[in-house]
């Protein structure tokens, strides 16, 4: 098949006002923030030491930091900042989304033009700042009309790689609730669409090559005191800026339906999205959200609705450290869920809980059946797991219950894990009970008698301002309890095909034939 | 560029004494570091109305140092500084600076900018109207025989060394003033173009009727272009006066310093003998 034919990139290709709008936005909004402090600071800290290395310093060190990292540390910052402001002023705001990321990238974006600021200003000739003062300037006025206009080749060339800095990284921010090109390679890589992966990566690349053209053209122009090169510079930024406040259909939906980072939350957002739409309610998604943030922002609104699983609210959400029988930890986090605001409308019928996998031969050869039987034989074995199960509290019960005890542990990207598992590259995997893979890698997932790991029941929340919605309520009542382990293994299966039948959407409507028939 | 050498008349001296003289220090000092470096040391010297006075020093002698003294570029630690009759010190430095003209060394000519924005920019500080400054850019452009259609657009860069030293004075003369202040503004320039800008100068001091206080290291240039001459050394005045005036002190550096032109000139003549004459 001709790679260009995939219909895929039509779809691609339809998301692009909205994801390049909203990535061009925030970019743009947090340079602008991040030149209106770091211009000021660096001209005052031009001439003071101590001040001029305190902040280069602290910038620095704000660039050692992991850009996602960043991104993801002022998702809370600014939830505790909004919830003080709402006890001493009053009001709160929304901690989700734009604000966090135009805060951290514009945190970002300042290194550079501190620097260069700052390197500029200083290299400026003192016999030309004693000149300035000789033909009688203020010391505004030699700041103005000599320092800056002499210094700012070098500022341009720090703006420059700011802009650069920020375009790139804004990509990290659709996790937490920010819809930029990142939504492409998030969405992609979690649902195997390298041509989402592939587009996402190419539109970050080229609108940051031509911001830098652009801001070159500038450069150039005040280098060459072109006022043409430079005015053309700007009138391109400009008209960038303007053809991204064109409002974009996204947004004017009603309904926002959230899904975290993988596969399966894709293909259940779609559906639900679907089933809205169907319920005559206008829907939209907003796919790869964090796992720490999409919870917050039901509770806050930012979302509608959203699906959970019952043993991470109880673990990460609620922070409870011994498990419960299935049923019970159900009631107990309907009742904590709900002094909180928010509807536990009910499960969909299937578990997505962590289970130790293996090749199925090999345990048969081995004779493990149970977490138990892999206990004996565990120091001689491997385990590779997902970024976050070996901090989990599933971990350390697992090892607790069982007296497990690896060889070797390694953390993996969760897609990868069970091809490694199946080619032998590890003995043993932390997977997900209904992640198709384990199906198609003829792997096995081990029981576990004595209950270490928590139920993980997918659940349906809905927020706070939607309690009370009777047609969203009907609306979704329809897939409750519906969805068995074997038809969403086979829709995880499916959405990781990695064609074109394998979009969420299309993956979504498979799933609801097969649950809606009698 | 060749020029006309101006008459070399003997200096109005007394002439032009009136109540304050333009410049005087009285017992001015300035030390740097914190006091471990005494730059000016209890120097006392007036400069006449009209006068042309060169200070002759090495370097370290202190003397950029007290010509900066005398627009606030920096402050004395001690003595006063007046100009016109007013201690500096009461004076606001900005409104200072516009009054008195300044030359720098280097030129210091700001690069971004053309060579009429350079000389217009002391007016333009003053808020004179545009159509004014431009009449005077050109006038001032003639005055330092530049030709002000070529050269009003050009920038510093396309100019060579002696031409950006016109501009410099071109400037530090743009906004009228009776005092001019030149920091060794001929040092690095060509012996011939050094020559031709220093009596093109000397003419412009006259005609305009400046008070100027220029710094060279040059025993002979500040001979053949100053009234008077100070020497200065490690901060200290070590003399003053006309050059007939210098020639008779017994200060060893002062006797030191005028050998040199002196020596110089008998071995000029000895080695280029007017035609036909030796």
């Amino acid at each position: 098949m001709n790679l260009f034919s995939d219909p895929r990139w039509g779809e691609a290709l339809a998301h692009l006002p909205d994801y390049l709008g909203s990535h061009v936005r925030v970019s743009v909004a947090a340079l602008a923030l991040g030149l209106a402090v770091s211009l000021p600071l660096a001209i005052a800290a031009r001439n003071r030491p101590l001040m001029r290395g305190a902040l280069l310093g602290l910038a620095s060190i704000v660039q050692t930091v992991p850009g996602l990292a960043l991104l993801a540390l002022f998702y809370p910052l600014l939830l505790a900042l909004s919830s003080v402001s709402l006890q001493w002023f009053g009001f709160s705001f929304s901690a989700f989304g734009f604000l966090p990321a135009v805060l951290a990238l514009a945190l970002y974006s300042m290194l550079p033009v501190l620097r260069n600021t700052i390197t500029g200003l200083n290299g400026v000739e003192p016999s030309i700042l004693e000149a300035a003062q000789g033909v009688g300037m203020t010391e505004l006025q030699s700041l103005v009309s000599v320092e800056l206009p002499l210094a700012l080749p070098v500022m341009m060339a720090g703006i420059r790689t700011a802009a650069v800095w920020v375009i790139g990284t804004a990509t990290l921010s659709t996790p937490i609730g920010q819809t930029s090109l990142g939504n492409y390679i998030f969405a992609g890589l979690q649902t195997q669409n390298w041509v989402f992966v592939l587009f996402g990566c190419f539109a970050a690349a080229l609108l940051a090559l031509a911001v830098d053209q652009l801001l070159a053209l500038i450069e150039i122009g005040i280098r060459a005191r072109s006022r043409v090169r430079a005015g053309l510079g700007g009138l391109g930024i400009a008209a960038l800026v303007a053809a991204t406040l064109v409002p974009s259909m996204a947004g004017t939906a009603a309904y926002i339906v959230g899904a975290k980072t993988f596969a399966e939350q894709y293909v259940l957002s779609a559906l639900i999205a679907q089933r809205l739409a169907h319920a005559g309610l206008s829907a939209t998604t907003r796919e790869g959200l964090g796992s720490n943030v999409i919870y917050q922002a039901l509770v806050n609104g930012d979302i509608d609705v959203y699906v959970d699983y019952s043993g991470t609210l109880w673990v990460n959400q609620f922070h409870i450290g011994e498990t419960r029988p299935r049923e019970q930890l159900l009631a107990e986090l309907k009742t904590m869920l709900a002094r909180q605001g928010v509807t536990l409308l009910g499960e969909l019928g299937f578990e997505n809980a962590y289970a130790l996998v293996m090749p199925r031969k090999r345990a048969e050869a081995l004779h493990i059946r149970t977490i138990a039987d892999l206990a004996s034989q565990a120091p001689t074995m491997s385990i590779a797991a997902d970024y976050e199960f070996f901090s989990r509290p599933e971990w350390q019960s697992l090892r607790q219950a069982y007296g497990l005890k690896f060889r070797a542990q390694r953390q993996m990207q969760p897609d990868f894990m069970y091809a490694a598992a199946a080619s032998g590259e590890v003995d043993v995997i932390a997977g997900y009970t209904s992640d198709g893979l384990i199906a198609k890698y003829d792997l096995v997932a081990l029981t576990d008698p004595r209950q270490a790991i928590p139920p993980y029941d997918a659940i349906v929340l809905i927020a706070p301002k939607r309690a009370g919605d009777q047609a969203l309520r009907s609306a979704l009542q329809p897939l409750l309890g519906r969805i068995d382990i074997a038809d969403m293994r086979e829709a995880n299966l499916r959405a990781a095909g990695g064609d074109e039948a394998s979009s969420p959407a299309t993956v979504a409507r498979w799933l609801w034939d097969k649950i809606a028939k009698p | 560029m060749p020029t006309p050498p101006l008459e070399e008349g003997q200096l109005p001296l007394g002439q032009t004494e009136t109540a304050a003289a333009p410049i005087a220090f009285a017992h001015v000092g300035k030390s740097f570091d914190g006091g471990h470096i005494k730059a000016v040391d209890d120097v006392s010297l007036e400069v006449g109305r009209g006068q042309f006075l060169c200070i002759v020093g090495g370097s370290g002698s202190g003397k950029t140092t007290l010509l900066r003294l005398a627009n606030r570029l920096i402050d004395a630690d001690t003595g006063h500084v007046t100009i016109e009759g007013e201690d500096v010190r009461d004076a606001d430095p900005v409104a200072l600076r516009r009054r008195i003209g300044y030359v720098f060394q280097s030129g210091g000519l700001f690069p971004h900018m053309s060579v009429g924005a350079n000389i217009g920019i002391t007016p333009k500080l003053l808020n004179l109207p545009a159509a004014e400054i431009a009449s005077r850019v050109d006038e001032l452009l003639d005055l330092v025989r530049l030709d002000r259609a070529q050269y009003g657009n050009r920038f510093p860069h396309e100019l060579s060394g002696g031409q950006r030293q016109r501009v410099g004075v071109a400037r530090a003369l743009a906004a009228r003033p009776k005092i001019v202040l030149m920091d060794e503004p001929f040092g690095a320039l060509d012996p011939l173009t050094r020559d031709a800008l220093g009596e093109d100068y000397r003419a412009l001091h006259k005609k305009l009727e400046l008070t100027t206080v220029m710094i060279t290291h040059d025993m002979t240039e500040a001979i053949l272009l100053a009234d008077r001459i100070a020497v200065m050394r490690t901060g200290r005045l070590l003399a003053q006066g006309t050059p007939a005036e210098l020639s008779q002190s017994r200060d060893s550096y002062v006797i030191e310093l005028l050998s040199t032109p002196r020596r110089q000139t008998e071995r000029l003549n000895v080695l280029l003998p007017r035609d036909g004459a030796a």
